[in-house]
């Protein structure tokens, strides 16, 4: 059993999810012993098989939820819980399982599993903010590891974050990156998308894809306009808004707005 | 003797949600079940309608461990579908981003998930504090892969330059520079880990399996090659589905892959040695044979040792290519959509992963198939679990469990990569 300490107890918990915002931790590789050493590590599957009770200073979230079963242990985590932090998109905006929010996930089971009768699971992915209430939402898909150590030295610290609701175009000007939809005409997100990666896909010459979701009040409908005469069609668009973040309210407004 | 009942109900170390339960009735050994209850992921179902531009993106958030392995198997499925292929430099980075990959990766689960069960502690922060040193290192060595990564992909997990033809921009001579002088360290940091993992307790245990792996004429498998196997398989990538049938057996609520008429098998890390030594740079046998870890190895508590050889591969691959590499004229072939089926098998750090895909003429998916490694392995860590039990009942009731654990961290399953397939059961007792 881990020893008993006064440092504050962080859990990290997985709902439906790839495993890749708790990696963002272990991927610490600098800070990763820094870490371990302000804080008791009190539930962490992914790395550790001793586990201490509850109740957590602070609880980590990824994934989202798309199960009864989850449905109810959202509510054990939040009980036991001082500090809940969603990690990622799936936890903060239902993740690609959000899809399913679109079709007949009866349909979806025929598809994938062979005796769908067996299968439990709800016709929703949503967000722990639906279930429970949430301290602090950290964006991407994955999230910004660097955004998630200034998260946890913040709470550590008992200050706010310094996480900045901007748009990736504001990062990509910073990096000095041109860009890509004026220079070569290449559709891109940035515009209506929150910053924190870096404006990564732009400086690789791409358009950005939108893992951190929509910005503070994104003017969607006028990119659209762009995309369309850069050529996009309604069914690219509806594809562009739906993906990573298909559930978060302002890019679910803007993909259903042009389906047919 | 009476017999134990053993319940994990969240395997520890492992990346997604899995459970073992090991029942005996009367003394006698009744059931062994590595059970997945991660929640079921639609990801074939997500593909339909998709834009065969988007499957290296949506596939990679399969999982967050193995991104670069979805988005090879997906780029090459396609390109096979389109009849395109991507040769010289834009070949040699794919190799060498699946380099960082296999080193981020190994180096992970040697270190950080399966070391501690070797020395006997709980995680590797507890290991840490008497090791120091080798913690350390390790995670510096698991840094160099997870920079290789993020400098070709732009970031460690989900990259996002990886497209079906190529990238989206390729790295100039000069940008290597500072990654191939981490990777001169990292090799060396490497030879000692496959030293320090021969040195350690490793439990004798051996069975016959059915080792399958690609196979490619000149290089240590990653992206291209024939899927054989050390008891005659010896197929082409696009025969996967005639040769590999999934069962539903009775006690387990999962699908289990087995080679039809014959049954288990195991892919991964001993898969690819056991059938690839032959292709391994000197430097890698040399080490290998040093430690006396050669083919054929069946004991699983060697993949370990197995994963730092390969590690050790990776480092000295990734600096073989990095040496000859000119930038190429463009970051990527062009690719025109056709109405097709095409079918990609790459070698993650778990083991082979097959994707096929059917995409009408506008490229739009149609249908989507996907088997990822850790489906493929069940059956067989469902075996070794039997054996297992069966040989050391005697053993107290929390180091037989704890053995049984280390046992299923032999596969370095990845459970979410296995649920978009597998079956679902929630036991609650």
């Amino acid at each position: 059993m881990a020893q008993a300490t006064t440092k504050p107890k962080l859990a990290v918990w997985k709902f439906a999810s790839c495993d890749g915002c708790q990696l963002s931790l272990l991927d610490c590789e600098e800070e990763l012993l820094q870490v371990a050493d302000q804080v008791e590590i009190a539930y962490f599957l992914e790395a550790s098989r001793a586990t201490v009770k509850g109740p957590y200073d602070i609880s980590l979230v990824e994934g989202s939820i798309t199960t009864p079963h989850d449905a109810e242990r959202i509510h054990q985590v939040r009980r036991a819980s001082r500090y809940l932090i969603t990690i990622g998109a799936c936890a903060t905006a239902g993740g690609i399982q959000a899809l399913r929010n679109y079709k007949d996930v009866r349909e979806f089971l025929s598809l994938v599993y062979a005796s769908p009768q067996y299968i439990q699971t709800l016709s929703k992915s949503t967000p722990i903010h639906d279930h429970v209430f949430v301290d602090y939402e950290l964006r991407g898909c994955p999230v910004n590891k660097y955004q998630l150590l200034e998260v946890l030295s913040a709470l550590l610290n008992g200050r706010k974050p310094n996480i900045v609701p901007h748009s990736v175009c504001t990062e990509c000007k910073r990096r000095g990156v041109v860009c890509v939809m004026v220079a070569r005409g290449t559709p891109c997100l940035g515009p209506v998308t929150h910053a924190g990666c870096g404006a990564l896909c732009p400086a690789y010459g791409r358009g950005c894809y939108g893992c951190f979701g929509p910005k503070e009040t994104p003017n969607t409908a006028s990119l659209s306009k762009r995309f369309k005469q850069l050529g996009m069609k309604e069914d690219d668009l509806v594809r562009a808004y739906r993906s990573f973040n298909a559930a978060s309210e302002l890019f679910r407004r803007e993909s259903e707005s042009h389906e047919r | 003797m009476r017999g134990k009942n053993i319940k994990v109900d969240y395997l520890a170390r492992v990346e997604g949600e899995g459970s073992l339960v090991v029942k005996f009735r009367g003394g006698q050994l009744r059931e062994v079940q590595f059970q997945i209850f991660e929640p079921p992921r639609f990801f074939e179902a997500f593909l339909r309608g998709r834009s065969y531009r988007e499957a290296p993106d949506i596939t990679a958030r399969i999982c967050g461990i193995c991104p670069v392995a979805y988005q090879m198997s997906a780029a090459h499925a396609m390109e096979d579908a389109f009849g395109v292929k991507v040769e010289g430099p834009l070949r040699d980075l794919r190799r060498l981003l699946y380099c960082g990959e296999w080193i981020e990766s190994h180096v992970l689960h040697i270190a950080l998930l399966h070391a501690p069960d070797f020395l006997g502690y709980q995680d590797a922060l507890q290991m840490a504090r008497e090791h120091p040193d080798l913690v350390q290192t390790a995670l510096q060595l698991k840094k160099v892969g997870n920079d290789l990564v993020a400098l070709l992909g732009g970031r460690e997990i989900h990259p996002i330059n990886v497209k079906v033809g190529g990238f989206y921009r390729v790295p100039r001579r000069r940008d290597l520079n500072e990654v191939e002088e981490q990777l001169k360290w990292a090799r060396e940091a490497a030879v000692q880990l496959v030293k320090w993992t021969a040195s350690l307790p490793i439990p004798l245990f051996e069975r016959d399996y059915e080792f399958v792996a690609l196979r490619h004429p000149a290089e240590y498998p990653f992206n291209e090659g024939r899927l054989v196997s050390n008891k005659g398989l010896d197929i082409a990538v696009d025969e996967f589905e005639a040769h590999i049938v999934e069962e539903h057996v009775p006690y387990s609520n999962a699908l289990h892959a087995r080679i039809a008429k014959r049954g288990a098998y195991v892919v991964g890390p001993l898969a690819r040695f056991n059938l690839n030594f032959d292709r391994l740079s000197p430097l890698a046998q040399e080490v290998a044979k040093e430690v006396g870890v050669v083919p054929p190895c069946r004991n699983p508590f060697q993949s370990i040792v197995v994963r730092a050889i390969e590690t050790l591969y990776a480092c000295d691959e990734a600096l073989r290519l990095i040496a000859q590499y000119t930038p190429p004229d463009q970051p990527a072939v062009e690719v025109h959509p056709c109405a097709a089926t095409g079918h990609g098998c790459t070698e993650a750090p778990r083991g082979i992963l097959y994707h096929r895909y059917r995409v009408d003429e506008y490229g739009i998916i149609l249908d989507a198939r996907i088997v990822p490694p850790t489906a493929q392995n069940q059956k067989s860590i469902e075996g070794d679990l039997w054996e297992l039990v069966q040989a050391n009942a005697d053993l107290p009731q929390e180091e037989l469990q704890w053995r049984c654990e280390q046992a299923i961290r032999n596969y370095d399953p990845c459970i979410s990569c296995a649920t978009h397939f597998l079956r679902l059961q929630v036991e609650r007792e």
